[in-house]
């Protein structure tokens, strides 16, 4: 007791706040505080007399008012009497359609060029370091022009696909055909598949705002319970393995397992393939993927599986070369080393900046309106915008949409990366 | 990161609304130049010629208010603006006018906060098709692609059009009309459809002119006219009364090439107080007496200007129709100088 009242009993005074090294810091964090506060309420209110000087309201009620504009490609139903609101959602659902599969291409080929560029094939590692070079040193808004360009300029238009009386007459055919048994066409607009159809479907889930297509749902719900009955075959072939060393033979029940329910299922509801059929201008029915989308995704994956491919190739070249000659020593052919050894250990390298090419090819979306393609900023950047005059107000609304959109993959790849890393014990 | 994102939305709105002034006169005499909004490219409207200069129908007035206000028709910087940014340039003050073949609507006057001080194009939306799709009439376009300019009034028309006829299509939005020349020509779309003067422009600009029509129908009224920022009232003024004295101008007979033997010769009071001869019109809008002389000495009267850029005469070769003056059966109409 009697050291601590040894110590000087210091009374606080102010120029303590400056030179004493103990509340200096906060000192400092206290004032950036206040000016970073200052200078925020300077904008808001600076914002705020602006919009009263130009008599111009800050709200969004705009968003439940009738859109009036028509949008060509729609993932849930939407007409010109839809909300603003519903076609800011018909631009995210494209948006998010887009970045979806552009991740998912540009992971594959980002994967493949990755690993042939360390090929020992001196053929193939160079080409892949052309596609490379040249794919991630040109700016991907002229990668996306020049694919919509090929599509739209390259490709027969519909009429050209027209049969009519006098050329059957005459004995010419068309100047184009549809491909695979007449089930695709290509033409200028886009590129008409076959659609899937049941002929005995289920009726619409209704929840609420959200209307959703039940055979798809009991599809899906089919195929994941097959994959999981796969799976647990697969779990116990693996234990009688490790219990009497002979893995008995699964082939003929996984594929029972897997096709039997789901082709059941398909053939209980009616399934049949509807095929576009030429009509006046356009060809109807099927599944239209436009060249827009199209050009967008692909223009994207390329490009982004470039960067892709460097980060999986730094990946494979961070690992040491020991693990493969080990690997090698152990009898590991090949290809089971790069997928067993050294894939699953370059992981951790190479999660964390895939992570920023994902947040990339999904922000580098926006740049569909080049192309005409109804994404988010092209419904509510674009015509919502324009239409409307709500500047201020839909730009805040995209970039807390495309902040939300980038902060999700950002959370679930670094839960992916926590999966995969070296846990260290 | 939230905050940060959100915190340069506002600065960058801010910055951009703290430009727009009140006093765009004394602005523009100050700056000694006229920033004026056209087409980024629509021939015989607002388009750089083969020397680089701004030429056209709209561009005329840009030059004209220069002429009245600055003394000198080449003072004009021409900002190109898009379907999309025309509205945005203009309330930022980023431009004093925007002369941009734009309709005249009720929500761009009221809600959008501009005004719309004159008509020079009595316009309406078409549709343009090839020849040999064999369509004769908008009414037969059910199913067809039709490309459309973004932040159009004309994109909402094409909607209200298709659900009126119960038909249906798919559009193809574009951001302006060198693109939707483009992708119509590739073959992107059955139809393109946009105000008819900017059809008969764009067709006049394509290879093989003969081989498009344009439909009969026109589905929707588009006034087009300059508009100015809501609020500067006496700016509004002086573009809406450049305007008429051109228009004046044609009643009376009076051209870029007679206009000094007309100041000398005419005993026609209206005359008089449009030259500036008589009375002191200019100063109740804060120029000088001959602001409207300057302005018909420049660019010539209404129907010149017609004539030289979008007339029969012309590629484009359109007919005055509405646009004739009120004498001659259209509705061009100058109110009184006095």
């Amino acid at each position: 007791m009697s050291l601590v009242q040894d110590v000087p009993k210091d009374s606080f005074r102010l120029s303590m706040l400056v030179y004493d090294t103990r509340y200096r810091s906060i000192t400092i964090q206290v004032i950036v505080l206040i000016l970073f506060m200052l200078f925020l309420s300077w904008l808001v209110n600076n914002t705020i007399q602006n919009l009263a000087a130009k008599d111009r309201t800050f709200d969004f009620g705009f968003l439940g008012m009738r859109a009036g504009y028509d949008i060509n490609q729609t993932l849930i139903s939407y007409t010109n009497d839809s909300t603003h609101f519903r076609a800011a959602m018909i631009g995210l659902l494209n948006t998010l359609l887009s970045a979806v599969i552009g991740c998912a291409i540009a992971t594959v080929l980002g994967v493949i060029v990755g690993v042939l560029r360390l090929s020992k094939n001196w053929l193939v590692s160079r080409l892949m370091t052309v596609y490379v070079e040249v794919f991630r040193n040109v700016p991907v808004l002229l990668w996306i022009l020049l694919s919509a360009t090929i599509l739209s300029e390259a490709t027969p238009t519909p009429a050209d696909y027209r049969v009519t009386e006098a050329m059957i007459a005459a004995g010419e055919a068309p100047k184009a055909s549809m491909l695979l048994d007449d089930s695709v066409a290509i033409t200028t607009r886009g590129i008409n598949i076959p659609a899937p159809l049941v002929e005995r479907g289920l009726p619409r889930l209704e929840l609420g705002p959200i209307s959703i297509n039940s055979n798809m749902l009991a599809f899906l719900i089919v195929l994941g319970a097959s994959l999981y009955g796969w799976q647990m075959l697969r779990a116990h072939a693996k234990r009688v393995q490790e219990a009497t060393g002979v893995r008995p033979t699964t082939w003929w029940k996984s594929l029972a397992i897997v096709v039997l329910p789901t082709l059941a299922l398909l053939i209980a509801m009616g399934f049949h393939l509807e095929y576009p059929q030429l009509t006046r201008f356009n060809f109807n029915g099927g599944i239209e993927l436009l060249h827009s989308f199209t050009a967008l995704t692909v223009a994207l994956s390329l490009y982004t599986a470039a960067f892709i491919a460097e980060i999986v190739r730094a990946g494979i070249m961070a690992i040491s070369r020991g693990q493969s000659e080990a690997a090698a020593a152990l009898g590991i052919r090949p290809g089971r080393t790069m997928s067993l050894v050294i894939l699953p250990q370059a992981l951790r390298v190479i999660v964390p900046p895939l992570i920023s090419q994902y947040l990339n090819l999904t922000k580098n979306t926006s740049l569909a309106i080049a192309v005409s393609y109804m994404d988010l900023r092209g419904t509510l950047g674009g015509i919502t915008l324009n239409q409307t005059g709500k500047e201020l107000e839909c730009m805040l609304l995209m970039m807390g949409i495309y902040l939300c959109i980038s902060l999700t993959i950002s959370a679930l790849m670094n839960a992916f990366n926590r999966a995969v890393k070296l846990k260290e014990r | 990161m939230k905050k940060s994102v959100f915190l340069g939305t506002l600065s960058a709105a801010a910055l951009v609304a703290g430009i727009a002034g009140a006093a765009t006169l004394d602005d523009v005499r100050s700056r000694g130049e006229l920033i004026c909004g056209v087409n980024v490219g629509l021939t015989g409207f607002g388009a750089p010629d083969a020397n680089g200069n701004y030429q056209g129908f709209d561009v005329a007035i840009c030059k004209a208010v220069a002429a009245a206000v600055l003394g000198d028709a080449s003072k004009v910087k021409y900002v190109p603006t898009t379907g999309e940014t025309r509205f945005t340039a203009l309330a930022s003050g980023e431009v004093d006018l925007l002369v941009r073949n734009s309709t005249w609507t009720f929500s761009r006057d009221n809600d959008l906060k501009f005004d719309f001080v004159a008509v020079n194009y009595y316009d309406g939306q078409g549709f343009m098709v090839k020849k040999d799709l064999g369509v004769s009439s908008a009414k037969e376009l059910d199913g067809a692609t039709v490309c459309i300019q973004t932040g159009t009034t004309t994109e909402l028309n094409l909607a209200d059009f298709f659900k009126a006829n119960n038909m249906s299509y798919t559009p193809v939005t574009v951001a302006d009309d060198s693109e939707g020349q483009r992708q119509y020509l590739a073959g992107a779309c059955d139809a393109y459809t946009t105000d008819a003067s900017g059809l008969a422009a764009s067709r006049a600009t394509m290879p093989d002119a003969e081989s498009h029509i344009i439909l009969p129908e026109i589905i929707s009224k588009e006034p087009l006219g300059p508009l100015v920022r809501h609020g500067d009232n006496q700016w509004g003024d002086i573009v809406r009364w450049t305007y008429f004295a051109l228009v004046a101008a044609e009643e009376y007979g009076v051209t870029s090439a007679n206009i000094e033997e007309v100041a000398t010769s005419t005993q026609n009071p209206e005359v008089k107080r449009l030259l500036g001869l008589e009375g002191d019109l200019g100063a109740m809008l804060g120029l000088d007496k001959e602001f409207s002389k300057r302005a018909i000495a420049a660019v010539g009267n209404y129907g010149e200007i017609f004539e030289a850029n979008i007339g029969s005469a012309t590629p484009i070769g359109l007919a005055r129709g509405l646009n004739a003056l009120w004498t001659q059966g259209g509705l061009q109409y100058a109110p009184p100088f006095r």
